[in-house]
Parts: C-alpha cells; structure tokens; sequence
C-alpha cells in the first residue's frame, strides 16, 4: 500500500512541476534554422539586405506594447517599399528568440528588432554570431561593450507618466490610485514613481498602491489585482502589463477611472479613461531602419544604449487622448509640466526626492540623467507597497 | 473591507473555475480515468467560451460553447483511452499540447476583440448579508450555477442509477460486465461529461473573470484542478471547499500587497501544490484508501480490468 502512496506523492509533484514549467511556455514558435555562415564583405552592418525583422513577446493586437510594435513595423512597410518586413509573435525570453532571429536571418533580413525586455541575451548571441546584421533592442540596456552593429533604444516613458499621475492626481476623489505591475525592473519602478510624483504635484495627498502580477499577461491574476486595489478605495487605476483589457474593463465595470498604459484603449472605458502613456513606435523605427540602410550605424546614436525624452527629441510615448473627466483647467497643468520635462533641468525627479523609508534619494536641485532614472531600485514616498527582492 | 472577506471573496471569484475543472475531472476518475489534458479542456473551454460570446453576444451561450468545446477534447480522450486502452497519462498531457497550439492558432483572431461579458449580479436580500453577502452573493451568474451544480453532481454520483454505475465502473467494473453493461460507454459518458465541466471552467475564466482571450491563458489552473481532486479524496463537496482554499490561497498575494505588505508572489503562488502534498504525506494511506479502486491500477500500470 505504501508504494502506492509514494506513486500517487510523486505523481502530484510530477504535476505541479508541470504546472510550473508552463506557467512560463507559451507556443513556442517552431525551431529550426541553424546559424548560417555570416557575410564577409566589408559593407557596413545592416546594408543589402531584403528585409526587416521584428520580434514580439506577444500578440500583436494585445491592446498594449506588443499591438504598438506590430503599429510601428506596419510603418517601416510603408517607408520602405523595397524592404520585406518580417515580423514573429508570442517569441519566448530564450534560445527561441535567437531561432526565430536566425529564421529571419536565414529571409534575407539584416535589420532585426528585438522588441522585448528579455530578448536582449539573445539578441547580443545573434549580433555576435552576424556581424554583417544589425540587432537592435528595445528597452533594455548592455551593459558590456556595445557590439559594432548592436544598440538599445528606447523612450521615457516615465515623462508621459508623470504628466498622467497630474491628470489622475486631480481625477481621484479616494486620494488613492492603483498601479498593477508585473516585475520590480527599474523601469517600472521610474513609471511608478514618476505616477506618483505627478499626482502629488497636485495633490499632496495622493497615495499610490502598487500589486504586482509576476506575470507581463495573467488576465486572471490581474483581475485579483485589480479587485483587490478597488476594495481598499483606489478610484484611479493604471498598470504596467503587456495586456491591459482586463484591468481597465474591471475598474470600469466597478466605477473606478482607467489611465491606460501602451495603447489607447479608450473604447474599453467610455466613462472612466482618463488619458495614458501610449506608444508611437514609428518616427523613431524610421529613423533607425534610414540610419542603418545608409550605411551610417556604426558609430551613431543608435549604437548604444538610446534614450529620447522630451528634452532630446520625439518621445515615443505620448499621452493618449483625453476622456470626459480630464477639466481644461487639468490639461492646463499637463501642459505646463510638459513644457518643464523638455527644458534642459526639467525631469520628473527633480531634487529632493525622498525615498519610501524617508532616505533622500535626489540631493534638492539635483536633475537625474535618463541613464540614473533607467536604474531606478527605490519607491518614492507615497507609494504603498514593497519591492520583493 | 477586510483582509479576511477579501481574501474569501476573492477565493470564490478565482477558485470557480478551478472548481469546475476540479468537478470535471472527479466525475472522470470516479469512472476509473484521469485526464490530465484538464488545462487543455479549459484553454478550449475558454477560447470557444469567448468567441461564441463575441459572435453571437449572449455569454449565456457563450457558457454552452465551452462546454462543448471540452467535452469534444476529451472526447478524444475517451476514445484513445477506453476505446483504445491507450496510456491515460500519455494521452492527457499530448491533448493539453494539442489545445495550447490549436488555441494559439486559432485565438489570435479573438485576442483584440471586446464581448459582453457575465456581470456581477447581487442577490436581493441575500447579498446584504455581512460577510456571507460580500463573499458568496454579490457575484456573476457562472458561479451561482457552481452552487447548483455541486450538490447536483454529488446527488447524480451517490445518490442516482446512474452514478452508481459511474461509480462500479471506477471501483469494480468487471461486475458491470457480468451484468451486462457496457463499461467503455459508461466510462466515456464519464470522461467527456467531465471535459464539458473543464470547459464551462474555461468559459468562466474568460467570460466571467479576466472578460479577455489570450494564449494560455489558464497558466496552470487545470494542474491546480487535477491536484485538487486528489487534495478533495474525490468528493464533489470537498472540491467545492478545497476550490475555494486554494482560490484564497491564489487571492493572497494581491490583498497582501494592496495593503502595503511585501510578499513574494511566486512563493504565494505555489501554496496549492504545497497544501496538495502535505495533504498527501498527512492522509497517506487513507488519501488512498478514497481513490477508486480503478483509478489505482492506473497508477500502477496495471491493464484495465475491462
């Protein structure tokens, strides 16, 4: 009897160890195609190529970062004609990822844009393996040397952000607002902080409770989030998910006010959208493809670890359109901050800044840089909530 | 509102549609067949849920497709393991992989689009209740019906003809035989009436709770299921209790955190299958001694006394 129990014992562990491991598969989409011989002409990385190469983490209609990706490679394929876009979704953080990379390779491409957070180790695989094709991250940052034909780029996003938490902080009538996030990486941290900063910018009261999901898309776990934020009051709540629908619909459904995040999803929340950080990939996609195409990557912004604000350029993210209960007297405010965010001492993190255990995090009259802002590990004062380390 | 009813109210929103996968599969076992392509009934369940509810608007519908949706999955179950006698552990897990493509494939269509989804009803009188009210009746309709439905199934599993064949086919089914019944229909019947529940757990997840589509979307919930029978002795009242438990367990970690609490999720998250095995190393043999009779040749490799 005893050696069935131990079977029955080790079959339950064989089950939550699945249970496991597929919390963390997706479709993998199918390998195959090995590393092929790399060009050795002397032209510069990305030239002669047939085609682009995007790679999502996601679906590309996931009203959020993977549906804004997909928005930007859909412009590429209108700039340039002569150019085949290639573009593979639902591409794990993993040996996946540099397949899929090789596949596209494999068509022709010489341009490839590696478009989630976790893609960049493969993504340096592949820029090491193919010096005649450049690889190019998005929203990470290399630490190491930066490869001859690698870079990162991205927006900052915590601007846009910051000038939502104004718009949530006069929105909320609890003085409470909800952020449901999935990891603590540093650049969630900065949109958390920057959200609460421009609440508190206006409204000295205003807390922002923070839940996260360990997930960047569990509609189930985010709807526990999201219930369980409404519960304690927050009238305001924003995420930083890869799919937003099931929150937005939740605090809609309970009354609550949305501010969105990646795509304007205000056709989900015709009552409580406020506005929201969204993407618009493609003035900065062209810029890169134009550069790369002319032979003038090496050596170029690009071809580091970029990072365009308000100050320094076109910000990919911009706010998404306002809902009915944003004032004019609101949008004036908004304004106003963002005419600060693009003068040269202007940031949302102006000092002092004070950390959530009442250290001073940014000495008074300090700007941080964009790069410190990237590597943000601290909450401000006023977020509710712990970094689970 | 309190930790403790948000915990439990959330317990109950989260843990219905494990439940009814739970429910599902203790029909199948009871029958003397484990389906672990459970979390494939309910990736179906959910997609098919969702899109019938997109098309034609009703999530009431929207419910019946899952179900048939899960029902045909383990209908294919049915026929590679008691038409067949193919391998049931083989079977289930090769099903779930056929459901994470097929769905993958053919939800993509679905991920962007809105439904109208199962709202949130409150039972007059009955939700003004303190406590009980906020916890158990101010819910969507899926899971007033999980109230039916689980005294439904006990009452067809102890106390019907019916469920007593089940059951004879779970425990000694070579005394169906001798008296002339068919175990092989007795014992589908079982399997695909179970895929059916799989699926309306599915449905609820997607029409009821997250009101979304996307790819694996039930990250595990049927493996929740399948160790929650076992955690449950294979009793319908005892999933519906320890459904709840393990929702609870899942609603922890945001009520913990909305409330400025450091936890760690993915410790959190792993409390289901902690509960499952102590409850195993606690019962030991008397876990045992509830499995069917032939649910345990299963396990022990045994051909099937058909």
């Amino acid at each position: 009897m005893s050696a069935r129990t131990r079977r029955l014992a080790a079959f339950t562990g064989a089950i939550a160890a699945l249970a496991v491991a597929l919390s963390s598969c997706s479709a993998a989409s199918s390998g195959g195609g090995g590393g092929g011989a790399s060009g050795s002409d002397s032209s510069e990385p990305g030239t002669g190529g047939t085609a682009v190469g995007f790679i999502m983490v996601g679906p590309k209609d996931d009203f959020g970062y993977n549906q804004a990706v997909y928005d930007g490679s859909e412009i590429i394929k209108k700039k340039f004609p002569d150019l085949k876009v290639i573009t593979a979704e639902n591409v794990p953080e993993d040996d996946n990822a540099a397949r899929t990379m090789e596949q596209m390779i494999d068509k022709g491409a010489k341009i490839i844009f590696a478009t989630s957070y976790g893609h960049l180790d493969a993504a340096v695989q592949v820029a090491k393996d193919h010096p005649d094709v450049v690889v190019i991250q998005q929203g990470n940052t290399i630490t190491d040397t930066v490869e001859p034909n690698m870079g990162t780029y991205f927006g900052t996003v915590y601007e846009p952000m910051y000038l939502a938490g104004i718009a949530a902080g006069k929105a909320t009538k609890s003085d409470k607002l909800g952020y449901v996030y999935a990891f603590p990486i540093p650049q969630t941290i900065a949109n958390i902080n920057a959200f609460e900063r421009g609440a508190q910018s206006v409204n000295p009261d205003a807390e922002t409770i923070t839940v996260s999901t360990s997930s960047w898309c569990d509609p189930a776990k985010q709807r526990s989030a999201a219930d369980s934020l409404l519960s304690q009051g927050v009238d305001v709540i924003t995420q930083h998910q890869d799919c937003t629908k099931t929150v937005i619909e939740a605090a809609e459904a309970k009354g609550a006010m949305t501010v969105g995040y990646h795509a304007d999803a205000s056709s989900l929340a015709p009552k409580g959208w406020i506005t929201g950080a969204v993407w618009n990939w493609g003035p900065l996609y062209t810029d890169i493809v134009q550069t790369i195409v002319d032979g003038k990557f090496v050596g170029s912004e690009y071809n580091a670890n970029y990072r365009v604000g308000y100050k320094t350029g076109e910000n990919p993210f911009v706010l998404a359109p306002y809902g009915k209960v944003v004032d004019a007297q609101t949008k004036a405010a908004i304004e106003t901050a963002k005419a600060f965010l693009s003068t040269a001492t202007g940031s949302p993190f102006v000092g002092p800044v004070i950390a959530q255990d009442g250290s001073i995090a940014v000495a008074a009259g300090k700007v941080p840089t964009y790069a410190e802002v990237d590597g943000m590990n601290y909450f401000v004062k006023g977020v509710i909530g712990k970094l689970s380390s | 509102m309190s930790l403790v009813v948000d915990v439990l109210a959330g317990g109950v929103r989260g843990g219905t549609s494990i439940m009814y996968a739970g429910l599902g599969e203790t029909v199948s076992e009871r029958s003397g067949v484990i389906n672990l392509g459970t979390e494939g009934a309910m990736l179906v369940g959910a997609l098919a849920g969702y899109a019938v509810t997109a098309e034609t608007g009703s999530p009431w519908i929207g419910a019946l497709g899952g179900a048939a949706a899960g029902a045909l999955l383990a209908s294919i179950h049915a026929l590679l393991v008691v038409v067949r006698k193919a391998n049931q552990f083989a079977s289930g897990l090769t099903l779930l992989f056929l459901a994470l493509g097929v769905t993958s494939f053919y939800g993509s269509d679905y991920v962007g689009k809105s439904i109208n989804p199962f709202t949130k009803w409150d039972v007059p009188g009955l939700s003004d209740i303190p406590w009980i009210g906020e916890i158990f009746f101010q819910n969507d309709p899926l899971i007033y019906v999980s109230y039916v439905a689980v005294p439904l199934i006990w009452f067809v599993l102890f106390r019907t003809r019916m469920g007593l064949l089940v059951r004879t086919a779970g425990e000694r089914s070579d005394s169906l035989t001798v008296n002339g019944y068919s175990v092989e229909r007795i014992r589908s019947a079982a399997v695909i009436a179970g895929g059916a529940l799989s699926g309306l757990g599915g449905a609820h997840l997607s029409i009821a709770y997250a009101n979304a589509w996307f790819e694996n979307m039930v990250v595990g919930r049927g493996f929740i299921a399948v160790a929650l029978v076992i955690f449950a002795s294979w009793s319908p009242l005892r999933v519906m209790g320890g459904a709840y438990l393990f929702g609870s367990a899942l609603a922890l970690a945001p009520a913990l955190q909305a409330r400025g609490y450091g936890v760690n999720q993915f410790a959190l998250d792993v409390i289901p299958f902690v509960l499952t095995l102590l409850v195993l190393a606690v019962l030991g043999k008397r876990t045992l001694a509830a499995a069917p009779d032939e649910l345990k040749r299963v396990f022990e490799n045994a051909p099937a006394k058909t």
